[in-house]
């Protein structure tokens, strides 16, 4: 009850870039829920689209520039297109999914819920600490930054990756490459 | 204080907006008088003098055809689609730098919407989003060849946008900054500009932007010979109009960036002598502020002729193949950039040298050359006299 | 205006916000994608649900890395990002080939290998 006064108190001498987190993160969390419970596969798509977008807003208002555009050009522009093209391609319909059983969903809820319950209790015992208003550097978002730190300390991790993007393209156009005698969709 | 710098800033967003609003609206009178020009016509000359109120009469006409939904649409998806695609087009001419800066009194206020420091990634950003417009439209008319138009327009810009980026990289190495403002001022004399230091990624850029507006030769989306009307068949009334102006828009922005990264944006030959002398004669706020408009001017003149270049070319070739499309994006533009970006770096690495992809240029003419005068040739055939 | 030069740099969410806000935030979201995966059987969803749990991640290794001024945090996100586009090429890949063999692309379907 402390804490939840302590909050109203915050609550109350917020600017709008503190209100900004608490509506965005309000409505990310709504999306994030309406991807699950979508009936229609294409609404789930829109609705994780949109959450990715809230969650540009997020990093945007932790100054961190370049990966709010990153995530726009890679989840949002490359990804997800992806999942809407699968989706439009098999041609799902909302019909053709059989809901599991409502004591399967209870269930669900309910491991969830209980895993929520215990991280955020473990949490609350985690010393995470706040930031150090003298060290606080405001350009760590900055593409010059993270590239500085990219090519020195994980030079090999980053070229690791793209030999992971190699044997991506290879295995994904190993495995859609339509052989003979396969139907047509 | 804050104000001013507030209002003028508001006013730069506003005209930037209103700009693209008109280009775009009169592209389309452009787009026919080019064509007629082309195809020996007169084109569109009854709606004022020599037509100039041709786009206000169609227009008006988009806004009373009866604005039609199917009946087994996804109704708001249906509307969301077009709504998408107009949204992504007037986003991305926010970053462009159309000039200089405006001095007033002690302020410099930029002529460009916002200068962020990651205004290349943004521009892509927005590119790679304009893709859901067509898709959903596509989708939620529920006909098979809207559907396959919406198909083809996602695949078509997946692939193309790879070949896009990469022909942006080989810039980035260059200049070492993701600030579209930064990239013009690298780009001061006239042999800095981006085409004669990377005319291969020019090509490839050109070719790429082409794909990402849907326009001639790659308009496989909207292609009436096998689609019907592509993604657009089921849309009628203003609907309609918001995808063709889309596409308008596209072109437009896609001008825009072209001239911004290749061309030197607003920068032209002898630009600083004519400033210092406007600075001399006029004092330095007003000289600053004509010689802002005359690099201002000189960037609508390339977008221009990049626009008309557009439209040349959309009335000169024919349409590709979905596979010959497919093949040329994927391999061909996608290994010449990742060829360009290599070289660049090699050439940068050594000894600061620019013009390494000229190396790849010569040796596609060569190639060129020598297949020319390898091929057989034909006879000519001797007429019969009789 | 703020009292202090320094406090003018850092972004008001940082001054304004707890960190562990954040975390509640994102273990929210993770939590939501634990709950698409076990709920749904559509493959598709089940894989967007991954995708939200992976962007939960994300959010929480930025905050973090804003909060200490470590870049080091937002080089993690970037390789996520990475592993997640060539995780989704091939996931959507096999997903595509389950539905040409088998014409659906529900999870309770595959149960061949259950004996």
């Amino acid at each position: 009850m402390n804490q939840f006064n302590t909050f109203l108190a915050s609550f109350k001498n917020l600017t709008t870039a503190g209100y900004l987190f608490y509506g965005l993160g309000l409505i990310t969390l709504i999306s994030a829920i309406s991807v699950v419970t979508a009936k229609n596969p294409i609404h789930s798509v829109l609705a994780l689209i949109f959450t990715f977008f809230c969650l540009t807003g997020h990093y945007m208002l932790l100054n961190a520039q370049f990966l709010a555009i990153v995530n726009i050009i890679v989840y949002a522009g490359a990804i997800m297109v992806l999942f809407l093209f699968a989706i439009m391609f098999l041609n799902l319909k909302e019909e053709d999914e059989e809901a599991k059983t409502n004591v399967t969903k209870m269930a669900a809820v309910i491991v969830g819920g209980v895993l929520m319950v215990l991280l955020l209790s473990i949490f609350n015992y985690a010393p995470v600490g706040t930031y150090n208003p003298a060290s606080f550097d405001a350009k760590t978002g900055l593409v010059e930054r993270l590239g500085i730190v990219l090519y020195s300390d994980y030079i090999l991790p980053f070229e690791l990756a793209s030999i992971l993007f190699l044997v991506a393209m290879v295995g994904a156009v190993m495995l859609g490459k339509r052989e003979a005698g396969d139907p047509h969709f | 204080m804050e104000l001013t710098v507030l209002v003028i800033k508001s006013l730069v967003i506003l005209a930037v907006f209103g700009i693209t609003l008109l280009i775009a609206t009169y592209s389309t009178y452009a787009e026919r008088k080019v064509a007629a020009f082309l195809q020996d016509r007169i084109g569109p000359n009854r709606a004022g003098p020599f037509g100039l109120l041709q786009p206000i009469a169609d227009a008006g006409k988009m806004f009373f055809k009866e604005d039609f939904i199917p009946a087994q649409a996804n109704k708001w998806l249906f509307i969301l689609g077009p709504c998408l695609a107009m949204l992504t087009a007037l986003m991305s001419s926010a970053v462009i730098p159309f000039g200089d800066s405006i001095r007033y009194g002690s302020f410099e206020v930029p002529v460009q919407g916002i200068d962020v420091n990651v205004g290349v990634l943004y521009v892509f950003g927005v590119v790679s989003l304009g893709v859901y417009g067509v898709m959903i439209g596509g989708w939620a008319s529920n006909n098979k060849f809207s559907l396959l138009g919406a198909i083809r327009a996602a695949s078509q810009n997946i692939s193309y946008e790879v070949a896009l980026g990469l022909s942006i990289i080989a810039i980035l190495m260059m200049t070492g900054s993701l600030s579209l403002r930064h990239i013009v001022n690298e780009q001061n004399g006239f042999f800095q500009w981006n085409v004669f230091t990377q005319p291969l990624g020019f090509v490839i850029f050109l070719t790429c932007a082409f794909a990402e507006c849907n326009r001639t030769p790659f308009d496989l989306p909207e292609c009436e010979t096998e689609l019907v009307g592509g993604y657009h068949t089921e849309y009628s009334s203003m609907k309609l109009g918001f995808y063709l102006f889309a596409e308008y828009i596209n072109m437009f922005t896609s001008s825009a960036i072209i001239s911004t990264l290749y061309f030197g944006g607003f920068q032209y030959p002898f630009m600083h002598q004519v400033h210092d002398a406007l600075v001399d004669s006029l004092g330095s706020t007003v000289g600053h502020n004509i010689a802002t408009g005359i690099g201002t001017a000189v960037l609508f003149g390339k977008i221009f002729f990049f626009i008309f270049f557009f439209m040349w070319v959309r009335w000169t070739i024919p349409r590709f193949r979905f596979d010959q499309l497919m093949n040329l994006g994927w391999k061909t533009l996608i290994p010449l950039s990742i060829l360009n970006v290599v070289l660049t770096g090699a050439g940068l690495l050594f000894d600061k040298f620019k013009y390494a992809t000229w190396l790849i240029v010569i040796v596609m003419i060569i190639m060129a050359a020598t297949n020319a005068i390898k091929a057989p040739r034909r006879k000519p055939v001797t007429v019969p006299q009789l | 205006m703020q009292p202090n030069d320094v406090a003018v740099n850092i972004p008001e969410v940082i001054q304004q916000i707890p960190l562990n806000y954040y975390l509640i935030f994102s273990t929210a979201l993770f939590v939501i994608g634990i709950i698409g995966v076990l709920t749904r059987r559509n493959a598709i969803i089940i894989f967007m649900s991954i995708e939200l749990m992976l962007n939960a991640v994300n959010t929480l290794l930025i905050a973090f890395s804003s909060y200490r001024s470590d870049p080091t945090g937002q080089v993690f996100v970037f390789f996520i990002m990475a592993v997640a586009a060539a995780e989704v090429s091939v996931g959507l890949a096999i997903i595509v080939m389950i539905y040409r063999n088998i014409r659906t692309i529900d999870v309770g379907v595959l149960n061949k290998l259950k004996w």
